[in-house]
């Protein structure tokens, strides 16, 4: 499936780009993670820590065994900081 | 009952114009988010935000809050992009028909906008270095009370 995966804040910049479209077969969003980390050094940095990250699928908020069947757009980003 | 996403200043008196409406309204409580220095070294904060689902949540918190809390009214109006030292980030307004609700309802879309709205801040030092601020565990915590 075709995906757009989204990155906010210093993910953004550790991976050097906001956003970028990928075909994959990954099932969850964990294993969409062990895929793009397996990509270069700058994924793998930006996901070597999975504790500082949160998701979003298709805009809503999920966590690493959310199942990604449907989805369109999947966002990585530090915990938020808003208000 | 609206929530905006914007650049520019507000000005909190014209968002209270028409406000909760109606004779069984008691009370409105508002708060004003303002950027501060703790560092003494700070200039700025840059807000990013994610487009669409930032909007999104902050409806879906509003709701749930009129919901939770019985709300006349609710308002929420959150700024993004670079906010100088003094600057107000952002404001919530809440009308119900006694205080408890109102002022409950306020500290319940702050809790849940701080930790669950996707907005990020980095604080601009005035040498012009940034630094991404980190999430508390404390407002981790002020979310397990609701």
């Amino acid at each position: 499936m075709t995906l757009d995966v989204l990155y906010f804040a210093w993910l953004r910049e550790r991976i050097g780009a906001p956003r970028e479209r990928i075909e994959t077969g990954a099932a969850t969003v964990r294993d969409l993670v062990a895929e793009l980390s397996a990509r270069d050094d700058w994924h793998a940095a930006a996901f070597a820590d999975m504790a500082a990250v949160r998701c979003a699928v298709d805009q809503q908020l999920a966590d690493l065994d959310a199942p990604l069947a449907g989805a369109r757009e999947v966002a990585f980003f530090p915990p938020m900081t808003g208000g | 009952m609206s929530a905006r996403l914007q650049t520019a200043p507000f000005d909190l008196a014209a968002e209270l114009q028409g406000f909760g409406t109606g004779a069984d309204q008691g009370a409105q409580v508002t708060f004003t988010g303002i950027v501060r220095d703790d560092s003494g070294r700070m200039a700025a904060l840059e807000i990013e935000h994610y487009p669409g689902m930032t909007e999104r949540a902050m409806n879906d918190y509003g709701a749930e809050a009129a919901r939770r809390f019985g709300l006349i009214d609710w308002r929420i109006v959150h700024r993004y992009g670079r906010l100088e030292v003094g600057e107000a980030i952002m404001m919530v307004a809440t009308a119900a028909r006694h205080r408890a609700a109102a002022f409950e309802a306020a500290e319940y879309l702050m809790d849940w906008l701080k930790s669950r709205a996707p907005f990020w801040k980095r604080e601009i030092a005035r040498d012009g270095t940034g630094q991404w601020v980190e999430a508390k565990d404390s407002d981790e915590d002020a979310l397990a009370r609701w």
